[in-house]
């Protein structure tokens, strides 16, 4: 788990560090009518490639607001990123707009959540493949139209020679989210992030999309980002989970660590809010009561505490302090107040049985 | 295609049927369920103090005693195979399609449309390239620099240019840089393109910008809202995310969505200009058809009228179909059929 854990920072702000992908203290605010929208609020982890990193939580938790910000798609002009994201020895966040136009599809790809909004509905697939590839690399048309119709083929599109001309409209939703896959992978990017890349298909296809972007990960020995709200694709795909919880990291651990001895509050409330088919029906789920925090008025203190069933086992603390994010085991990190040994009595005795 | 082709044209005969059918209604039936006799409807047309004989040539003539319908069925027999006007000795053979001869000068109706045609087209063809051009780039423009100064002053001259009539902003062109400043000729001074483009040129500057500023201060803001809309849309972020150059997203991704909404209103817009821009003709003493459905509505020329509506009516009716053809070349999810 070395790999991908969140060491403490060996280099210095400002440093290149060894990890292939860096980020540190990201903050990303929105400054709105109502007040500073803080989407992101000093999050820091890291991700080598090959490796493969779950971002779980509700929705509004910052999930997708952090990838677009490291694919730097966020407006200056309504938002305010700060801190540092590190690729592979580079720096973006202070990289001119250009520079990080150009890491764009080329070193750091994305797959968006509804292939069907996600291309644009007047260019064919194979167009739109061949725009990506073009952008990057200094071919004729013909040369990225073969390499379209192999990345199509390669992603499991039967007849991508026939297809490739095809619109969008035409295509099935999951070979949809399969000719976006073509399409971020066009240029053999290192760091793939995949936001919710199957929450918009039936749960047959999803399977076969997630296998694609397995297979297509050690292919290509790149770094992937897993964004999603559903644990079960966590569960399939990655080495490590990062929990969000209101712009902050609550808990980093491994898929097994996750599962088997999570170590927050809000990470028992996900894994009970999967609903289990061997359980009795009225046991089968267990939902976090409340709503996600407004981003705005983040909660004082711990930001779960209007949710947490055992805030009041702190005497306080979780209204007034916030808890840090302290590595509880060698490669498990988790920002609560409870004491160690009470949290894993909790878990023990009251959550586990029940899941 | 070809099927959807000829169901649209066949519907675009009704329509202009219907068109010509009410027209015609309210000139030649109208009066008559006023009161009016066929005498009096006659001596509308002959002048000053008519004699007796005049009025009843007339009424022969153009068959004001048969029931409306039959006139309304010559009209359209007209139309189709053409007519023969007898006038005393002389038999005038009018060929289809005939729209008859007006009132007044005695012309053949069509004859006197295709003459009037070209400045009218000259106006709206020109008119429209400013507007277009000014129109989408300042909308494109605004929608970047959203809640600028540029985008404010954009939107409030856009506004204005909205709210002003035509008769105002071209009389005042008119007198700024026609009489004041005397850069452009004044009204009146159109020539048609075959006999003196110079002049055509010069004497349609005016009137171009004076209508495009209205047109293009609509299509300004239609374009900024549509743009605002399109650069929200999910496959501009993908765009962005490929690492295409703003530029290209811009251009090609989110001006081409956006494009295609305003090509309908444009269709109509035009259509309906090419049957003529009575104001700015009007304003700027252009001899085009706004002008003749002016003058032939003021002489109560019926046949005149009656055929600059059937000219603008087809003018729409057939651009609109273009539009809807060209849509599904446009936008590959439009299939015709």
């Amino acid at each position: 788990m070395a790999g991908t854990a969140p060491v403490a920072d060996t280099a210095g702000a400002g440093e290149a560090s060894g990890a292939f992908l860096d980020v540190r203290d990201l903050k990303i605010h929105f400054p709105t009518d109502d007040g500073l929208v803080k989407s992101v609020d000093g999050l820091t982890f890291q991700l080598e490639r090959g490796r493969t990193l779950g971002i779980v939580g509700e929705s509004g938790s910052g999930k997708s607001v952090t990838s677009l910000g490291i694919l730097g798609l966020h407006n200056k002009r309504n938002s305010d990123v700060s801190g540092e994201i590190w690729l592979d020895g580079k720096e973006l966040v202070g990289a001119s707009q250009n520079e990080v136009r150009r890491l764009r599809g080329r070193d750091m790809a994305m797959i968006f959540q509804d292939p069907l909004s996600s291309m644009h509905p007047f260019y064919t697939v194979g167009n739109q493949i061949i725009e990506a590839y073009r952008v990057h690399n200094d071919v004729s048309k013909q040369v990225a139209r073969k390499h379209a119709i192999d990345m199509l083929g390669r992603v499991g599109i039967p007849k991508p020679d026939k297809r490739v001309d095809d619109y969008p409209h035409q295509f099935s939703g999951g070979m949809r989210q399969r000719a976006m896959i073509a399409m971020a992978l066009s240029c053999d990017p290192e760091l793939l992030i995949a936001d919710e890349p199957t929450t918009a298909l039936d749960v047959t296809v999803q399977a076969q999309i997630l296998d694609l972007i397995r297979d297509l990960q050690q292919e290509f020995n790149s770094a992937v980002i897993m964004i999603t709200h559903d644990l079960g694709v966590v569960a399939e795909l990655s080495d490590d989970i990062l929990v969000m919880y209101a712009g902050r990291c609550v808990e980093y651990a491994s898929v097994d660590d996750a599962f088997h001895r999570p170590q927050h509050p809000y990470t028992w409330g996900l894994l009970g809010s999967m609903p289990r088919l061997d359980r009795e029906r009225s046991e089968r789920l267990m939902p976090i009561q409340g709503s996600p925090p407004s981003l705005i008025n983040v909660p004082s203190g711990c930001a779960f505490h209007p949710r947490c069933p055992y805030a009041e086992l702190n005497d306080g603390k979780s209204e007034t302090e916030r808890p840090e994010l302290v590595e509880v085991e060698p490669g498990h990190k988790a920002a609560c107040h409870l004491p160690l040994e009470k949290r894993r009595e909790i878990w023990a005795d009251e959550i586990k049985p029940k899941l | 295609m070809f099927a959807y082709i000829v169901r649209r044209l066949i519907g675009a005969v009704l329509m202009l049927l219907l068109v010509s059918l009410v027209t015609f209604g309210i000139f030649f039936w109208l009066p008559k369920l006023a009161g009016q006799t066929t005498d009096q409807i006659a001596a509308g047309y002959v002048g000053k103090a008519p004699t007796k004989e005049a009025i009843q040539d007339t009424k022969e003539r153009l068959g004001l005693d048969e029931p409306v319908v039959v006139q309304y069925g010559e009209y359209l027999k007209a139309l189709v195979v053409g007519k023969d006007y007898k006038a005393g000795p002389v038999t005038d053979h009018c060929p289809a399609p005939c729209m008859g001869f007006s009132f007044r000068s005695s012309q053949p109706v069509l004859e006197t449309l295709l003459d009037r045609a070209p400045a009218t087209a000259s106006l709206a063809l020109g008119a429209a390239v400013v507007w277009l051009a000014g129109g989408i780039s300042v909308g494109v423009i605004s929608a970047l620099k959203r809640g600028t100064l540029w985008d404010r002053a954009a939107m409030i001259i856009a506004l204005s240019g909205v709210s002003l009539p035509i008769y105002f902003t071209g009389l005042v062109s008119l007198a700024l840089f026609s009489y004041s400043i005397k850069i452009f000729p004044g009204g009146g001074s159109y020539l048609p393109l075959t006999t003196d483009p110079v002049t055509w040129f010069q004497s349609l500057v005016l009137p171009w910008v004076t209508l495009a500023f209205l047109y293009a201060a609509m299509y300004a803001r239609l374009t900024r809202a549509g743009m605002l809309e399109t650069m929200n849309e999910d496959y501009i972020r993908t765009a962005r995310a490929k690492g295409l150059p703003e530029k290209t997203v811009v251009t090609k991704h989110a001006l081409r969505a956006t494009l295609t909404p305003i090509m309908t209103v444009f269709g109509l817009d035009l259509g309906l200009l090419l049957g003529g821009a009575v104001l700015t003709e009007s304003t700027f003493g252009i001899p085009g058809l706004g002008r003749l459905a002016i003058d032939s509505i003021n002489t109560g020329d019926l046949p005149m009228v009656l055929g600059v509506t059937l000219i603008t009516a087809s003018s729409i009716v057939v651009i609109n179909l273009i539009v809807d053809l060209l849509y599904a070349v446009v936008d590959p999810r439009v299939r015709l059929g």
